[in-house]
């Protein structure tokens, strides 16, 4: 067998199926399993999408949030049993791979348009207004 | 010594382990090892296992070789290594028996031989980390440069050279190297792989060597120590 095919197959036990389909600028939640001694709970990250980076299993995504006027930015590895669930909570019309911009805004000018429209090509996302 | 296979080194990948936490790993493929050579206290004067690894065509190989694996009733290798074993272990092995991966079930640290990738001729500060020289303050056309090598009469007694084994340019690189104590992550026994933490020595495709570690480094001697007591 090739190398890289025996490599993927090594992945492949660990790549998630689950993933929801996401873009870069759309607000996502990204539920961290989190363990305190015994005890097993679960904690929201929300942000916007702000970079993915590596293929396969090596997939990282870069979130971004502001709390109290303050950024905070988490690196994920999207595939790590760790990250419990990830959803989309809006999709945001930008026109950048990397939001790497945002860092420097601040109040209204840090705002990302919603794309109520225009999700023609995402496929299996209904459109909104749609049933 | 304990038991050395030799396998193909593929390529690193990550794994997550049972908390979640991600593990950069190095995936070995320990295609079976077949015993060519049986050396026994009598007949050459030490204990040990000679093995062979990776096919090869016959004409790639040598008449003298090709006839010391057939003599193992198998095809031509490319590789054959020993591995000293004592001799009351010497009745385990047969001649032309197949050593797989299976070897390393019960075993969590294992060493790693290759053949570290060659770097060509390379300067002081590739080579051996020095520092260089300031990138201003009036440096001209030297900033990589190793500085003074001594004076002439620096090895003490009879002067005319410099100190032996003194650290300058040159060929970087290809040369034998061990990682020591490396953890085995994963053994797939159905494909032969072999999984690693961490890096190993040399390209994609070379042949390593891995063998249970022969001395671990302290910290993870004391972890096995505390993992044997809880048991």
């Amino acid at each position: 067998m090739a190398i890289q095919a025996i490599l993927d197959q090594i992945n492949s036990k660990s790549l998630k199926t689950d993933l929801p389909i996401m873009d870069i600028g759309d607000t996502i939640n990204v539920h961290c399993r989190i363990v305190e001694g015994n005890k097993e709970r679960i904690q929201i990250f929300q942000g916007v999408l702000i970079s993915r980076s590596g293929r396969g299993i090596e997939e990282m995504i870069g979130v971004r949030r502001v709390v109290e006027e303050t950024g905070v930015e988490r690196i994920f590895p999207i595939n790590s049993p760790k990250i419990a669930v990830i959803e989309v909570v809006r999709r945001g019309n930008v026109r950048r791979a990397k939001l790497y911009y945002l860092r420097a805004r601040s109040g209204k000018s840090r705002r990302i348009i919603d794309r109520r429209r225009g999700l023609k090509h995402v496929a299996g996302i209904k459109l909104a207004g749609q049933d | 010594m304990a038991q050395m296979l030799m396998g193909t080194k593929l390529g690193m990948t990550r794994v997550f382990n049972d908390q979640g936490i991600s593990l950069p790993c190095t995936v070995i493929a320990m295609a079976p090892n077949v015993v060519t050579q049986i050396r026994t206290p009598e007949k050459d004067g030490y204990a040990a296992i000679q093995v062979a690894f990776d096919d090869i065509k016959p004409r790639n190989s040598t008449q003298s070789l090709i006839a010391h694996d057939h003599k193992a009733g198998t095809t031509p290798k490319r590789h054959h290594r020993e591995f000293r074993v004592s001799e009351a272990e010497l009745k385990n092995y047969t001649l032309g028996q197949t050593l797989t991966v299976a070897a390393f079930e019960a075993i969590a640290y294992v060493d790693v031989v290759g053949t570290s990738k060659g770097k060509g001729f390379q300067g002081t500060m590739k080579r051996h980390h020095f520092k260089g020289m300031f990138a201003s303050h009036g440096t001209e056309r030297k900033h990589r440069s190793p500085g003074s090598i001594g004076s002439l009469c620096s090895n003490r007694g009879f002067g005319g050279g410099l100190k032996k084994g003194k650290r300058m340019s040159g060929h970087m690189g290809d040369v034998r190297r061990t990682c020591r104590s490396l953890d085995v992550v994963r053994i797939d026994a159905e494909n032969n792989l072999l999984l690693v933490k961490g890096t190993v020595p040399g390209s994609v495709r070379k042949m390593v060597m891995v063998s249970n570690a022969a001395r671990l480094y302290k910290s993870k001697a004391r972890k096995q120590e505390a993992l044997t007591k809880g048991k």
